[in-house]
């Protein structure tokens, strides 16, 4: 078991003629995902990495039985490329595109909360079900299979988290980059949801950081819902206020909200351990399981 | 990316909302011109991209041409919070009642935009927010259907506005909504909006934020970007790309992706050290990425050591090894020492390339993090 993704997962790849998605799709397939199509306008019919490309999505689900889609198109075509996936009905799209206007995004956001379609992004490294399959650019060597979820908002946060819990022999059920964007598909609760529904998940690592407010929002999800533990780490504690630490979202307004002590004591006042280092959070794991 | 002032108001002003006489002045000569101009008393006022002017003395207001060219002399030129001001806003000044407040903002939490008006402006409308939640009105709007008029009079008659120019500040709402939606904006504000003793409602301040992400569709807007970094260590980072912020600390860092880079910072400050910078060289640096980012930390005279960390995906380690080492050999004598920590793609390799006389190579972030603090402790000494 596992969340999301799996053996089974049909991939089709929106943007796969570009540079990014023709290597990441190489990738993605070394690593054993069943990536099945290709779609790009005016591409139907080339072949990329041994995949077939249509024109559009609705063709390729047609014709591969596509049910989850990777978005590599550029920023200013993004948007398009999710609703379409979108309106396709797939049960998974995955956006790996950074710098998606915040405003298009608004939009994508509506359309998303009228179809039963889980969106993980933009701006994210994707989801991984080690061993079985991977929709996006994480590197697939770092994970091993086993029963710790992982979701995070940061990309190279998660590499270094995961790094850690493999180190300890401790495996992953599934790893989900949710994004930092301000405006995304899967949030913090919907992951967590996903991950107290697995059998296979016995323990959660929640990666936040400063800015917005997500993370209170999660903690109280946690310890009203949850029964699955959950050990959660917070980038930005040293991060000073109105200053953006890189990810859009990532900025610690003047009226104080989205600090990182908020988060923390959210997350450990609804029984959620914080570490102070990524080595603490995977001593944590240790302990809970 | 911010608008100054000046150009956020030609933009209300051109959509129709009304905003007092003013000019724009390079220099005092230009200033008393212009205070001549719109007529006394004017306020003058510094262009730059700093909360709270008037209290660090960046706005005056003047009563006649004396008054207007020592107030000129003063602000022209001046350091206003580490910005050097090399335009004012000459501006006429307005007879007020009553100060309002109208923004519009993307609402993160809930995914759509949000509408707010407020009869406590003038003052920071992120105070009132924290103290008295309940003195802004606000309205969530459907980003696929717009504003409807009924949602700009319910957040004004919600807010309390007097019923006499209810109709006036609906409509300055509803042309704010629309410029925010057409311009891609983030936040679009008017505090204070004035209201005059005849029941004139005017833009005395302007905010416009435009999303950077979008301005690939605004070429206009992306024309009027003036972002006077905060120093020049901030330019340099722009000129280079990388997203970069400076604090007060010794210890350099360095490293990929914002999570990831803030943990680091987070890591020296855990350790005892005290971070010098946030720098994100971004996924997929090659060797030039490399060497400027290592130009960024050298130049800032705080830094003690550098501490420079990759976790590669796209990242490949060894083409960042090479990357430094090239960057390193270019130098005499190394300008502050360098640890180094390799993960992911091609680390191994990464390490095997990286030349030991040049850096000390770590196996793990907390290693890398702990013998980059004790470096700096050695030069305090």
């Amino acid at each position: 078991m596992s969340v999301l993704v799996d053996d089974d997962t049909r991939v089709v790849v929106q943007g796969i003629t570009g540079g990014e998605g023709k290597f990441h799709t190489e990738q993605m397939m070394e690593y054993g995902t069943n990536v099945v199509a290709g779609a790009v306008p005016g591409k139907g019919g080339e072949e990329v990495a041994g995949v077939p490309v249509y024109d559009t999505v609705d063709q390729a689900v047609e014709a591969e039985d596509a049910d989850a889609s990777v978005v590599f198109v550029p920023p200013a075509f993004a948007a398009d490329a999710c609703f379409e996936a979108l309106d396709t009905d797939l049960d998974l799209v995955v956006a790996i595109t950074e710098g998606i206007p915040t405003q298009d995004m608004s939009k994508v956001y509506k359309r998303l909360g009228e179809t039963d379609t889980h969106l993980i992004g933009p701006n994210c490294p994707g989801i991984i079900t080690p061993g079985e399959a991977k929709l996006g650019i994480l590197p697939g060597n770092i994970f091993s299979s086993g029963n710790v979820g992982l979701v995070s908002r940061s990309g190279t946060l998660t590499y270094q988290v995961v790094d850690n819990l493999t180190d300890r022999g401790l495996g992953q059920s599934t790893a989900i980059g949710i994004g930092g964007d301000p405006i995304i598909g899967t949030d913090f609760i919907d992951a967590l949801e996903l991950f107290e529904e697995d059998p296979d998940t016995h323990a959660v690592v929640m990666c936040g950081e400063i800015g917005g407010e997500d993370e209170e929002e999660a903690a109280r999800y946690i310890g009203e819902y949850m029964d699955t533990p959950v050990v959660g780490f917070i980038a930005g504690r040293t991060a000073p206020p109105g200053k953006r630490m890189g990810h859009a979202g990532a900025i610690v307004s003047g009226s104080g909200t989205g600090t990182a002590e908020s988060k923390i004591s959210a997350l450990e006042d609804n029984g959620a351990p914080v570490g102070d280092t990524p080595e603490e959070v995977v001593d944590h794991i240790e302990d809970l399981l | 990316m911010r608008l100054h002032e000046y150009q956020a108001k030609e933009v209300f002003s051109e959509a129709g909302i009304p905003t007092p006489d003013s000019k724009l002045a390079e220099t005092v000569d230009e200033a008393v011109a212009a205070a001549e101009d719109v007529g006394y008393p004017c306020a003058i006022k510094a262009q730059v991209h700093v909360g709270g002017r008037g209290k660090a003395g960046g706005i005056k207001l003047v009563e006649s041409e004396d008054e207007a060219r020592e107030a000129a002399e003063d602000i022209i030129g001046m350091d206003l919070k580490g910005y050097h001001v090399d335009k004012v806003l000459v501006e006429a000044a307005v007879d007020f009642v009553n100060e309002l407040y109208v923004g519009v903002t993307m609402d993160r939490g809930e995914g759509k935009p949000v509408a707010m008006v407020s009869t406590r402006g003038g003052v920071n409308i992120e105070e009132v927010a924290e103290e008295d939640p309940d003195a802004i009105a606000r309205e969530h709007i459907d980003p696929s259907f717009g504003m409807q008029p009924y949602q700009a009079r319910k957040a004004v008659y919600d807010a309390g506005v007097d019923q006499s120019i209810a109709g006036d500040v609906a409509s300055i709402l509803t042309t704010l909504y629309e410029l925010w939606d057409d311009k891609d904006g983030s936040d679009a504000e008017i505090n204070p909006l004035m209201v005059t003793g005849d029941d004139e409602v005017i833009a005395a301040d302007a905010v416009m934020n435009v999303d950077s992400d979008a301005l690939f569709r605004h070429p206009d807007l992306a024309e009027m970007e003036d972002e006077a970094a905060d120093d020049d260590l901030e330019a340099k980072a722009n000129e280079y790309g990388f997203d970069y912020v400076r604090l007060d600390g010794n210890v350099g860092i360095i490293g990929n992706g914002a999570g990831l880079v803030m943990t680091t910072l987070d890591l020296v400050d855990y350790y005892g050290g005290k971070p010098a910078n946030f720098l994100d060289i971004g996924g997929g640096a090659k060797a030039e990425r490399v060497a400027n980012a290592l130009d960024m930390v050298f130049s800032d005279e705080n830094v003690d050591a550098v501490v420079f960390n990759i976790f590669g995906g796209i990242t490949r380690g060894d083409e960042v090894a090479n990357g430094i080492n090239d960057a390193l050999e270019q130098f005499d004598e190394i300008p502050k020492p360098v640890v180094v920590r390799l993960a992911g793609t091609k680390a191994e390799e990464g390490m095997e390339i990286l030349n030991t006389d040049l850096v000390q190579v770590e196996a793990t972030l907390e290693d890398a993090v702990q013998a980059t603090v004790s470096l700096t402790e050695e030069v305090d000494q």
